[in-house]
């Protein structure tokens, strides 16, 4: 499990890499809540183009970032989730509280 | 579903949680025999997965128990996987099935037997409070065509 953090003009990125699951979330979730608290990011993406499985853990990791960034407004992005990860976060309907897209959709956005 | 196991293993574990990819590994592994697509292979660790969480996170809560795996597979490209804990047990099954209900706090989204269900084809669960919780899932892989046949 990896994780990586940039900041860039007011937008937290944190490419996440390997499995999320119960075990893993932990970390991760230390990890980009400490690095949020700190900047208080407008924009948090958390890209998921290098997470191979994920199980309901990832749907909370989602949920508990939406409710830490939305204290000071900010908003939600998740990015490129493989079809195998959308289903499980068609269960959630998180469509309603972050915006999902992916890389090649949204290719200028996501290199500004 | 037929009767008779053509082939099975059995497997049990400290509820640690490092022990939850370890899980759906083995069962992937041993599922592989039945020669299922991608996809299918993926959506039985997630279920898995979902199964052997909630053993950690509810069954045996801030201690540490054993988690008892039974994997059977069958003809026709049938696979079942029982996962027992000893631990707490649940008062209400129905209430803990439905989506989106937990009691694992706010970083759990209370989907695991949401997934357990829709990544399945048929999920059993029977619980008995101070006793411990069996869940057992059944899936039915797709019959792929061979060589031959697709030729």
């Amino acid at each position: 499990m990896a994780i990586q953090l940039s900041l860039r003009s007011g937008t937290l990125t944190a490419a996440l890499e390997g499995e999320i699951d119960h075990h893993t979330a932990r970390e991760l979730r230390e990890e980009i809540d400490s690095a949020a608290s700190r900047t208080k990011p407008k924009k948090l993406v958390l890209d998921f183009s290098k997470i191979h499985f994920m199980d309901s853990s990832g749907v909370g990791l989602i949920l508990g970032r939406y409710r830490l960034i939305s204290q000071w407004g900010g908003k939600l992005y998740v990015a490129n989730l493989s079809p195998n990860l959308e289903r499980i976060v068609s269960l959630a309907g998180l469509k309603e509280i972050c915006t999902i897209y992916r890389r090649d959709e949204n290719e200028q956005e996501s290199n500004q | 579903m037929n009767k008779k196991a053509i082939n099975e293993m059995e497997i049990s574990f400290p509820s640690y949680s490092s022990n939850e990819a370890f899980a759906r590994a083995a069962i992937a592994s041993f599922a592989a025999q039945l020669d299922p697509t991608l996809e299918e292979i993926c959506d039985l660790k997630t279920a898995v997965s979902e199964a052997v969480t909630n053993c950690i996170i509810h069954g045996y809560k801030d201690s540490i128990g054993i988690i008892y795996i039974v994997v059977k597979l069958y003809e026709n490209r049938q696979i079942s996987v029982k996962i027992r804990d000893k631990g707490c047990g649940i008062a209400d099954v129905q209430q803990a099935m439905e989506p989106l209900f937990t009691t694992g706090g706010e970083e759990r989204a209370g989907l695991g037997f949401a997934v357990m269900q829709s990544f399945t084809d048929k999920l059993t669960v029977t619980s008995k409070v101070g006793k411990g919780t069996t869940v057992t899932m059944r899936k039915y892989f797709s019959r792929r065509l061979t060589s031959n046949e697709q030729g």
